[in-house]
């Protein structure tokens, strides 16, 4: 009886759960299809905000400067990330380390608003000495740029630290040098914390909002921003619309990512299995 | 002198080294120089502004002019300690509520059947990937006067006039207990689900109750995934500006908002400077002070 209390217990619990996670993204999309611009009351089905939506310069634009900068935002992340992270791993004394790992690590504690501040007013003291750079995709970058490297630094140091050691210091013996041994050794074996970085600081980017205002300029809107000035006034099916197609995209990804790695799991034992016979 | 030593006996380190370093006191640590030398300004003194130098040299006189009146007002001000006060408070109501739902549903994540736990730690990632801009949004449109929940009850006739839910400290809690709770549940599911069940089994065995198992084995053994949990909600939850913005209303004063408008509305910099520094202290030295408790209980271990 109790074992069965429990269970019953668990799945309610579990299903009241997701349905707090999921109840905002099932109204998101079923809006977006809502006929009235009546804010959420259902009057009947309608593709009408898709279409506004293909008219909607600010949101198209926006969009594009978003792609732009988080694929910029994952580059440099990852790149400043993984020298880092091999900086942590590797270098244990050096002179600065306490700072290094501070300035490391800072940014995933600090309030946004503080960092997106402490960037603005830098950038404006030095448009005042040199009378550059102007506020921009450039400057949002830096911004974004910042925040994943603290993130990025974060995936790869972990896969670096469980990485088997011997490896390197076998190639080291065969004769490579550090930066042979890096690129044909360390890379090839933390190309997945690699790619998952990327992933993370790609969507870390293309969703901030707080640094992006700090750091835009006139006419250098991204879409969270778009987004966001529009929230604050109330309530537009067209943000709907594009929640729904994010969804679509997203979910699209997800579904492509899972598969593809159950199939090279499915090939990997497949492999493991022929080994072991011949 | 040894600095230049090594540089010349491994330029690879140093380059190595050198890179993020030098990006990141470009991109960190130059930028918080100038918040606090900033915040000793003042808003239109003399030539540059807030910008111009602290140090005049004038007839042969050096003077260095140093303004603490922005902290002094700071202190004064009532309402700068009530919204600090403010934003500690809403972040522990999270941390608490996220604990209080996310522990059990970690708990059941982690004793599902070991085929179907991915599936369901998956759902839980799931709403990372969707912005999180727009699934605050959304709680927009739910709690609104007009919105989702109000014409549900009305229509079940639980309520005969809608409920005044947004823009309240409510609409607040549940925005941020929405946009935090997988925070908390994935290090605890990560804590919970190594857990050796051989523990449990003992327990029951030697006569403990599954209640008194749960709180005297389970509990104390994942008290490690519990902290980082907490701590992964209640810092960034302390700085929010986003969903205090869209859900929070007139008496959910929060520190980032506060900061937000002392930049953008009044355009006070020195002001915004100061209560930026006051807060990276009230935030940053605490917890400074707790990864070293914890370091130390580490290396005690």
């Amino acid at each position: 009886m109790t074992r069965f209390l429990h269970r019953w217990f668990g799945r309610g619990w579990l299903s009241m759960g997701y349905l707090f996670l999921y109840l905002p993204i099932v109204v998101l999309v079923v809006f977006s299809f809502n006929s009235s611009r009546q804010d959420m009351v259902w009057s009947g089905f309608s593709l009408q905000w898709y279409a506004a939506l293909l008219n909607d310069q600010e949101i198209i634009s926006g969009l594009g400067l978003s792609l732009r900068i988080a694929l910029l935002t994952a580059c440099g992340s990852v790149i400043l990330g993984t020298f880092a992270a091999f900086v942590l791993d590797r270098y244990q004394r050096f002179s600065g380390r306490t700072l290094f790992t501070g300035m490391v690590s800072a940014p995933l504690v600090m309030p946004e608003v503080i960092i997106g501040l402490s960037l603005l007013l830098m950038l404006v003291s030095v448009q005042k000495m040199f009378g550059f750079p102007e506020r921009g995709m450039m400057t949002i970058w830096l911004g974004h740029t910042l925040l994943g490297m603290a993130y990025a630094t974060v995936v790869v140091q972990s896969r670096l630290r469980e990485m088997n050691k011997s490896l390197e210091e076998a190639a080291m013996d065969l004769g490579c040098r550090p930066f042979q041994v890096f690129f044909l050794v360390t890379l090839p074996n933390i190309k997945q914390a690699l790619g998952s970085a990327w992933l993370l600081t790609f969507t870390l980017s293309l969703d901030d909002v707080v640094l992006s205002a700090f750091l835009s300029g006139p006419g250098s809107s991204t879409m969270p921003i778009v987004i966001f000035s529009r929230a604050r006034l109330g309530l537009d099916p067209r943000v709907n619309a594009v929640a729904a197609l994010t969804i679509l995209v997203v979910s699209i990804g997800v579904i492509a990512s899972s598969l593809y790695i159950a199939r090279a799991e499915r090939q990997r034992s497949k492999q493991l299995a022929a080994a072991a016979k011949g | 002198m040894k600095f230049f030593k090594n540089l010349i006996k491994h330029p690879g380190r140093a380059v190595v080294i050198g890179v993020p370093f030098v990006w990141l006191t470009f991109a960190f640590l130059i930028p918080f120089l100038i918040v606090l030398r900033l915040s000793f300004a003042d808003l239109d003194s003399g030539e540059g502004g807030p910008f111009g130098s602290l140090v005049t040299v004038a007839d042969g006189v050096m003077t260095l002019k140093v303004k603490i009146s922005n902290y002094l007002y700071i202190l004064e001000d009532e309402l700068y300690a009530i919204t600090y006060l403010n934003s500690l408070k809403f972040a522990a109501i999270t941390a608490a509520l996220c604990l209080a739902i996310g522990y059990p549903f970690a708990y059941f994540m982690a004793r599902a059947r070991p085929a179907i736990r991915p599936v369901l730690l998956m759902l839980v990632m799931m709403p990372f990937w969707t912005s999180f801009l727009l699934r605050i949004y959304a709680w927009k449109g739910i709690l609104a006067n007009n919105g989702i929940l109000n014409s549900f009850l009305l229509n079940l006739s639980v309520i005969s006039e809608p409920l005044h839910l947004m823009n309240t400290q409510f609409s607040l809690i549940i925005g941020m207990v929405y946009a935090y709770l997988p925070f908390m549940i994935l290090p605890l599911y990560a804590n919970l689900v190594k857990m050796d069940v051989r523990f449990l089994e003992a327990a029951a065995d030697l006569g403990a109750t599954p209640w008194q198992t749960f709180w005297r084995i389970t509990v104390p053994l994942s008290k490690s995934g519990i902290i980082a949990g907490t701590m992964l909600v209640f810092i960034p939850a302390v700085g929010e500006y986003v969903i205090p913005e869209l859900l929070g209303g007139p008496e959910t004063l929060m520190i980032g908002r506060q900061l937000w408008d002392e930049f953008f509305t009044n355009n006070d910099w020195p002001l915004a400077s100061s209560v930026t520094v006051v807060v990276i202290l009230l935030i940053l030295v605490p917890m400074a002070i707790f990864n070293k408790y914890q370091a130390d209980q580490e290396a005690r271990k």
